[in-house]
């Protein structure tokens, strides 16, 4: 399993043709108290960039964007109910969707986790 | 410590005085705890004198009230006080400086409530025949040339209800104008420092939104935008940029903005929200604009927020004009005529269909005339001159302790501040902005704009004094000083003053509980319990 990150700070993690993808601890340290996340339905075709769900907290309602190319396999519908999962285990079982990996080239220009946090110590 | 004749402090507050009562009923003095509604009134009592009557049930069918619904009753006296105790909890420009930025809390002139409340203005009826209005409409027509000669546009949908709705309304035309030239592109572009209800219309009408990002500057990327364009040559629909932006500044490529999506096929919806920046110095239609809403509850100060509705009129350019909505009055030999329907349309009127009901916010449209007139063209000027001074008063007054995003450049009528002057302190946006309250201020707008960390936003208005102005100022500094020093008690537990201390934002959007639950089930009535 190998676990990429993107700018947009999602996290994917690719095991075997599936990446699970979720927001990063940071993502939801700047969100704050998260009360809202909507997620697509399975089955869901997405090109990189695309908007895959949507998150809402106390703060700010941010897009959560398809990192890579794919089609949605299955979401985290438990979020729905417990959004606070997201503060919680961000990195874990709050992950959001499970999708195809549509085009593995894509995962090259996504970051890995010390670049990650090279990354966000310059925002 | 001054002293009444008897001895006993006149001092407000509680200087050297430690003793603070617990009192029996919860209010603080003049700072009452004021219950419910439900939780005053009774289910018994009744608040007038109804004729008991025998209320014919056949008439209305099956629809009869099966069991009371629970309305509370009280005597007039006690309504009036529970709604004045409320009242006084409330935060008003008419109470103080109301710097929401984005938002435009300027002062109503009471001269405009004068002239809404003239009975020919106060009582028309949307339903009473168009004959006996014909001050009515003159009056939404004189309101629309204004508007008109102010954007430097050649047509105005008077109806739409407020700034979200006349955004709505700009796309819905430009939708129009696409599909009656045969086109169907599906996607809007919107920069990154558009209001954040530009996306919401641009996706609600179906279009697909790309953004666009925003410069280090915090203007639109122009070689972004160009870029972008390219990509999609010939499926642009539109562009939706708010001007003056929402970083408070002001889109100087504009022009050239306008001029690129022109040749793309698209057209230029623009943000009006910001419009009080700029009126009598730009005109938007010779910006290239092709769409505006204006808030009249924002430039043209009707009231705002609980005081009235808002009222969006849209003001568009030749190429849309055919397309303005349903009812729209048209100019003839014999006067003004209210088209209200298909039907009466005529050749190259082709009204993409209607937004309200009746003709829009009659009480609104008499203000803002009333403000237009009252203020004449150098008046309308000088309030934009005064709101962007005022703006940059505040600025200038506070940006060696606070952090300006985009450096020390001029803004328009609102200054955009970041939250990096409070790093270190352990003291976020919101601690602040709750400490605002305990000294008497509405806070400013929090975590808006999203490109900004921490983004506060303060917008002033024209109409505040510099007296006024300096003691926000001097507050706001005094404020900063205190985070600096690590005076964290101050904020972490703000309001300390304020009826209620921090609210559980997160309960109340995770667990709303948005319906008051009667402690005991609810009465039935004997005939329905039958």
């Amino acid at each position: 399993m190998t676990t990429y990150y993107s700018k947009d700070h999602e996290w994917i993690s690719v095991e075997g043709g599936t990446a699970t993808i979720g927001i990063t601890a940071y993502a939801q340290e700047q969100l704050g108290d998260v009360v809202y996340v909507e997620l697509p339905d399975a089955g869901k075709a997405l090109s990189q960039g695309d908007e895959a769900a949507v998150v809402e907290s106390v703060k700010a309602a941010s897009e959560v964007y398809a990192p890579i190319d794919g089609e949605v396999t299955e979401a985290n519908d438990v979020l729905a109910d417990e959004p606070a999962k997201v503060n919680e285990d961000p990195e874990g079982a709050a992950w959001f969707i499970k999708m195809t990996v549509g085009n593995e080239g894509q995962l090259a220009d996504l970051m890995d986790e010390a670049a990650y946090k090279a990354y966000i110590e310059t925002l | 410590m001054s002293m009444n004749t008897q001895g006993r402090p006149t001092a407000a507050g509680d200087a050297g005085e430690s003793f603070r009562p617990k009192t029996f009923t919860g209010n603080r003095g003049l700072d009452m705890e004021e219950p419910l509604i439900f939780e005053v009134g009774s289910l018994e009592n009744c608040g007038v004198d109804l004729d008991e009557g025998d209320l014919p049930e056949f008439e209305l069918g099956g629809h009869a009230r099966r069991a009371e619904i629970g309305l509370p009753g009280l005597a007039e006296p006690e309504a009036m006080r529970h709604y004045v105790r409320l009242s006084r909890n409330n935060y008003a420009i008419d109470a103080g400086l109301y710097p929401l930025g984005s938002c435009t809390m300027k002062h109503n002139p009471r001269l405009n409530e004068k002239m809404a409340r003239l009975p020919g203005f106060a009582d028309v009826h949307p339903l009473q025949p168009v004959s006996s209005v014909p001050g009515a409409i003159e009056l939404i027509d004189e309101l629309a040339h204004w508007l008109m000669v102010s954007t430097g546009t050649h047509a105005v949908a008077m109806s739409p209800k407020a700034g979200a709705h006349g955004e709505l309304c700009g796309m819905m035309a430009i939708k129009a104008a696409h599909t009656a030239a045969g086109r169907s592109p599906e996607i809007v572009l919107v920069p990154e420092s558009a209001h954040g209800t530009n996306p919401a219309t641009a996706a609600l009408l179906g279009y697909k939104v790309v953004s666009i990002d925003a410069k280090d500057d915090g203007t639109v990327d122009l070689e972004a935008l160009k870029t972008t364009i390219a990509e999609h040559t010939g499926n642009i629909a539109g562009i939706m940029l708010t001007n003056p932006n929402t970083c408070g500044l002001f889109e100087r490529d504009i022009k050239e903005i306008a001029d690129r999506i022109h040749e793309a096929g698209g057209f230029f919806y623009c943000d009006g929200a910001n419009f009080n920046a700029i009126v009598g110095k730009a005109r938007p239609g010779d910006l290239g604009v092709d769409a505006m809403h204006i808030n009249l509850h924002k430039t043209f100060s009707t009231p705002h927020g609980g005081g009235g509705p808002g009222s969006g009129p849209v003001v568009l350019s030749d190429k849309l004009a055919p397309f303005a909505p349903l009812p729209f009055i048209r100019k003839t030999d014999d006067g003004l005529e209210l088209v209200e329907t298909e039907a009466a349309t005529n050749d190259g009127e082709q009204p993409f269909g209607r937004m309200t009901a009746f003709q829009g916010q009659m009480g609104m449209y008499v203000r803002a005339l009333s403000y237009m007139m009252s203020h004449g063209s150098d008046g309308l000027r000088q309030a934009s001159e005064d709101a962007v001074l005022n703006a940059n008063y505040v600025r200038v007054g506070l940006q060696d302790l606070m952090s300006l995003p985009f450096g020390e450049r001029p803004c328009m009528h609102e200054v955009l501040f970041d939250d990096s002057f409070l790093k270190d302190t352990c003291v976020t946006t919101l601690d602040f902005a709750k400490a605002m309250i305990d000294e008497g201020y509405h806070p400013m707008t929090m975590y808006f704009p999203l490109v900004v960390h921490g983004a506060m936003l303060i917008e002033p208005t024209e109409s505040e004094s510099r007296a006024s102005l300096d003691l926000f100022v001097a507050t706001m500094r005094d404020l900063v000083m205190s985070a600096k020093r690590g005076e964290t008690q101050r904020f972490s537990g703000a309001p300390y003053l304020a009826p209620r201390r921090r609210l559980d934002e997160t309960g109340a959007a995770r667990k709303p509980v948005l319906k008051w639950t009667e402690p005991e089930p609810a009465q039935v009535t004997p005939e329905a319990a039958e």
